[in-house]
């Protein structure tokens, strides 16, 4: 950078030096002022009254629009608490959480399933163990229950319950001539996709094998089918024996074997839901999201024509849902924990989950007979309440995002035929030890 | 002009200088408070926490490690790995952006019909927003019924659909054309400056000597075109090493970590797995990395302008 | 430049494949705008939908209440309010620093400029904390303020290091000549300097613009509201947790394009011939 002017440097030093030292200063300043108060994350029970900020999802389950009323009736019942509702991106809700902890800006918080380790762990969330009533633990579905459990302590209440079913595309069976009551176990299915893949479907199976977390949901269940196991009672990773290879080995068999869409190793939920939708696969597992969606005309050319059912069972019999569900929790930053867990418990009792039975099932084994919540969907509350009652977790460590980002890349070797399925998951086991042992 | 001596001149450009001290000190103040004001906390708060060893929002044991967070990343495979693909984003879509960019620039500069029509297409690309651009490209990308499978396929080029976001490095290079798209358009248009700046006679000069268009673009073109060039190299650098978004929305890292750039691994580190410490030595090693790159270009620019 | 026939030819050849490159992406997101979500699944694609309908354009107008489509019309107010008061206050602040850092000589004016680049420099990501923490200390988040002071912060470098170029490469010469007829240095900033450094300034002011209407991790994670939301959040919340609709996301990119469009064509010749004082001073 060159200027016309000559410097004068005895005069550009005192200005330097001045300049430096109104940086500093104010850099004193902003660090003093900032820093006054900072960690918020010491929380409080507060008094049961006052304003909480909650922090839900867009798109869950409940609508915003849902949302709002049981907020209306539970202010209407309790005239001293106030709340103000928040609405995210799915995206965002995970990175939100973690940014605001320090701040304490939210005292309730929506979470997924596969968070309550890592949040419990590092003290995000409160455990509310004593706050659960005895007969919570009886009267909620069984597959509910362990929504929000790290190291048998509550850290929160289940509330948006969502698995994977078994969707089949009835036009495609009827052609090919197959009873969908052989749908029952994976052998049945596979004998089924053999024979529509004869009557003329290229590849009948699609899944959501891509690289993310929506492959370990698939593994989780097939694992679950098979017997398998995540960790031993150690704590260990098991998943390279038994059930969890079996399932790996189910996965690629269905590849070489052309009876599923290559193009599953590169597709998430909407992509199965997509090609379900076109009319291009017959089979596929994905949340209850798809069965709406594939009733819609503007979205799908299957309207009539789909069939949802509980997953297929393995060998043993062994059927259960991989769990995608999402809980309340309070946050350990809020200064009004009384208040925040009576709005939960609100928003979580039967009767008002009932009310809004269209947008969400209830976690409650009781509201499955209630007729309110039977006719809201007719297909599919019956098979929802048997697969909700069998539920499996995912590995439940405080270091999940770790293990699953490297289980992800291991499934994708052994399904791209990179490595064999032993392999792969010994290879999985391994470096899983390796990050549990660091935490 | 008015002609002073130059004893004159200094003594009354020092007193002018003296009394301006002040002055100048409070036009930069502002700025100050700006920039720093909102973020000196945050910036210096992560130096320091770089530091230690913190895996929670709200950790309340955090031991010292000194460098050891700094360490731990030059000895991590990961962080190479991300350091090398960030590094081969930055170099291929740096030099295509230029590349594509002079090209267009010299269009712009052209006599065109219609110039103005053929200026608003080129903004297009620059005036759509990141996320939008990430999704688009995605979607036309698309292994089953993206469009570009579709256009290729009708068009004959290909039997069958094919996967484009499938392979960690066909990703990141798909990733990398969806970046270029939109970013040469910038470049474009900052070359397009000094383009303009250069004199017309020069060319004239050069045609009379009998120097064809290739000739007097290597001799009069590429050499005043630097300082821009130099400009472009900065800007784009450091935008490259800081890209984020774009992986966010198109591939979040994958596939197999294939288009983790240095920014998504810090991101996954900090965020994912809550490594706090441990990620503001990454970003911190990011911005040396970006500094000493700016600082050499910088360097070879005055270097080209003190033998031009 | 010659104006041959062949050369007149070739370049305008070669400006219609521009053209395609850069219409062709975007002439297919006005279409997905247009389309059923069925549509954009069939096999092979049909280049234009069955019945294409402006429907998701016209609830963006309508639309009420928390619906996505009437929280996206708020944010491109947001964004619009944002991006120009980022815009004011680091072209104000940065154009008054630029000025003196051209016309003051000091030894370290280098590291100093470097300094405020580090700001430019670092990822959001490693500031997002304690970043966060600090406006919720001041009461700032899910605040148009917060975003603008936020964005500002890094804007003023780029804005400094640009505008400090285009000081230096004017002539001192210009200002002593109209201090001389006694005016003051002020005085001579606002009526010679930035007058004639206009181009320049435009410039500077679209590239700081679009820094800020881009901007995506700071303003997805310090929102929360629509009173705050900018348009990339609102696009995002297009997507639900598993299921997209691309056709409104498309239609959201395409009008998000139209300010900026405006702005830039409003202002092209002086970006155009704004930018070469900058560049021949590096």
């Amino acid at each position: 950078m060159r200027s016309a002017h000559d410097a004068d440097p005895d005069r550009s030093a005192a200005w330097t030096r001045r300049k430096f030292l109104g940086t500093v200063a104010l850099t004193g300043v902003g660090a003093s002022l900032a820093g006054c108060g900072v960690t918020a994350g010491d929380g409080d029970k507060g008094d049961g009254t006052g304003t909480i900020n909650a922090l839900f999802m867009k798109q869950a389950g409940y609508s915003e629009d849902d949302i709002k009323a049981m907020t209306a009736a539970f202010q209407k019942a309790n005239p001293k608490i106030k709340v103000t509702p928040s609405f995210v991106a799915y995206e965002a809700l995970h990175d939100k959480i973690v940014a605001a902890a320090p701040a304490g800006t939210y005292d309730v918080v929506l979470i997924d399933v596969i968070w309550p380790p890592e949040f419990g762990e590092k003290k995000m969330i409160t455990d509310v163990t004593s706050k659960y009533p005895a007969d919570w633990k009886s009267g909620m579905l069984d597959g509910a229950l362990k929504t929000a459990v790290y190291e048998d302590k509550f850290y929160g209440v289940p509330w948006i319950l969502d698995t994977k079913y078994f969707f089949s595309n009835t036009e495609h069976l009827q052609r090919a001539k197959v009873d969908p009551a052989t749908l029952g176990t994976w052998d049945g299915v596979l004998a089924a996709a053999r024979a529509v893949k004869k009557s003329g479907v290229k590849h009948p199976l699609i899944w959501s094998w891509s690289q993310a977390e929506a492959v370990i949901c698939d593994y989780t269940q097939l694992l679950g089918a098979f017997d398998g196991k995540f960790l031993d009672d150690a704590g260990k990773p098991a998943f390279n024996t038994g059930g969890g290879v079996k399932a790996l080995e189910f996965m690629r068999n269905t590849i070489t074997e052309g009876l599923t869409n290559p193009a599953s190793v590169e597709s998430i939920e909407e992509d199965v839901r997509k090609t379900f939708s076109n009319g291009d696969a017959s089979f596929g597992l994905n949340w209850t999201y798809m069965y709406g969606l594939s009733q819609d005309p503007k979205e799908s050319k299957v309207v009539g024509k789909v069939a949802i059912q509980q997953t297929p069972a393995g060998p043993s019999g062994a059927r259960p849902g991989c769990n995608g569900s999402m809980a309340l929790s309070v946050a350990s930053g809020s200064k009004n924990q009384d208040a925040a867990w009576k709005y939960i418990a609100f928003l979580t009792s039967p009767d008002e989950q009932a009310k809004y039975a269209k947008s969400s099932l209830p976690v409650w084994k009781d509201s499955y007979d209630d007729p309110t919540v039977t006719k809201v969907a007719p297909q599919t509350v019956p098979v929802a309440k048997q697969q909700l009652a069998e539920l499996i977790l995912r590995p439940q460590v405080s270091s999940y995002n770790a293990v699953s980002a490297l289980l992800q890349a291991e499934i994708q070797n052994a399904l791209l035929g990179k490595k064999p399925p032993q392999k792969a998951l010994d290879d999985a086991a391994a470096a899983a030890a390796d990050v549990l042992a660091k935490n | 002009m008015l002609r002073r001596a130059p004893s004159h001149r200094r003594a009354a450009a020092g007193q002018r200088r003296r009394g301006e001290g002040w002055f100048a000190v409070a036009l930069l103040v502002p700025s100050v408070l700006v920039v720093f004001g909102v973020v000196v906390y945050p910036v210096l708060r992560t130096l320091m926490i770089s530091f230690f060893d913190v895996d929670s929002p709200v950790a309340t044991e955090t031991p010292f490690v000194g460098l050891g967070n700094y360490t731990e990343a030059l000895g991590e495979p990961a962080f190479w790995r991300a350091a090398r693909q960030t590094a081969y984003f930055a170099v291929t879509s740096i030099a295509l952006e230029l590349l594509f960019g002079t090209g267009i620039a010299l269009l712009l500069n052209a006599p065109l019909r219609a110039r103005w029509l053929f200026r608003a297409v080129v903004i297009l690309p620059w005036a759509l927003p990141t996320i939008v651009n990430g999704a688009m490209w995605r979607q036309i990308l698309n292994s089953q019924y993206g469009a570009f499978n579709a256009l290729l396929t009708q068009l004959g080029v290909l039997d069958e659909y094919r996967s484009w976001l499938g392979e960690p490095f066909l990703a990141l290079n798909m990733v990398m054309l969806a970046d270029v798209w939109k970013n040469t358009s910038l470049v474009a248009f900052l070359l397009l400056a000094g383009l303009q700046a250069i004199d017309v006679n020069l060319y004239e000069a050069a045609r009379v000597d009998g120097a064809g268009p290739i000739r007097s673009f290597f001799s009069i073109t590429l050499p005043l075109l630097l300082p821009s060039i130099a400009i472009v190299l900065v800007l784009r650098t450091i935008e490259t090493f800081k890209v984020f978004d774009i992986i966010y929305i198109m591939t979040r890292g994958g596939p197999a970590s294939g288009t983790q750039t240095l920014t998504f691994y810090t991101y996954l580190q900090a965020f994912s797995d809550q490594r706090l410490g441990y990620g503001s030595a990454l970003a911190y090693l990011i911005v040396s990395a970006v500094v000493a790159l700016a600082v050499l270009y910088l360097r070879l620019l005055h270097g080209q302008e003190g033998r031009a | 430049m010659k104006s041959s026939l062949a050369y007149r030819i070739f370049i305008h050849v070669a400006a219609l494949f521009v053209a395609v490159v850069f219409l062709a992406p975007f002439a297919w997101l006005l279409i997905s705008s247009v389309s059923t979500p069925a549509d954009l699944l069939a096999r092979p694609l049909h280049w234009w939908p069955e019945d294409p309908s402006v429907e998701r354009y016209a609830r963006f107008f309508t639309a009420s209440g928390d619906d996505v489509s009437a929280v996206y019309r708020q944010s491109l107010v947001n964004s619009t309010v944002v991006a120009l008061s980022t815009v004011a206050l680091s072209m104000f602040v940065g154009v008054l620093g630029a000025y003196a850092m051209a016309r003051l000589r000091f030894r370290y004016k280098r590291i100093v400029l470097v300094l405020f680049l580090i700001a430019y420099m670092l990822p959001p990501i490693a500031l997002l904390i304690p970043l966060y923490l600090v406006l919720a200390q001041l009461q700032l988040l899910d605040s148009i303020v917060g975003l603008v002071l936020v964005y500002s912060s890094f804007t003023t470098p780029f804005v400094l290091w640009i505008m400090t170029n285009q000081f230096l490469a004017l002539p001192a010469e210009l200002e002593d000549a109209a201090r001389v007829d006694g005016c003051s240095r002020l005085g001579a900033l606002v009526r010679i300097v930035l007058p004639v450094s206009r181009p320049g300034l435009f410039a500077t002011m679209m590239f700081a613009f679009l820094l800020a209407w881009d901007e995506f991790l700071y303003a997805l994670i310090f929102t929360s509201t629509a009173d705050a939301k900018t348009l990339p959040v609102a696009i995002a919340e297009f997507t639900g947790r598993y299921s997209v609709d691309f056709g409104l996301v498309a239609a959201g990119g395409v009008l998000a394009t139209v300010p900026p469009l405006l702005l830039a064509l409003a202002f092209q010749r002086y970006i155009v011939s704004g930018l070469a004082a900058s560049a021949v001073k590096g």
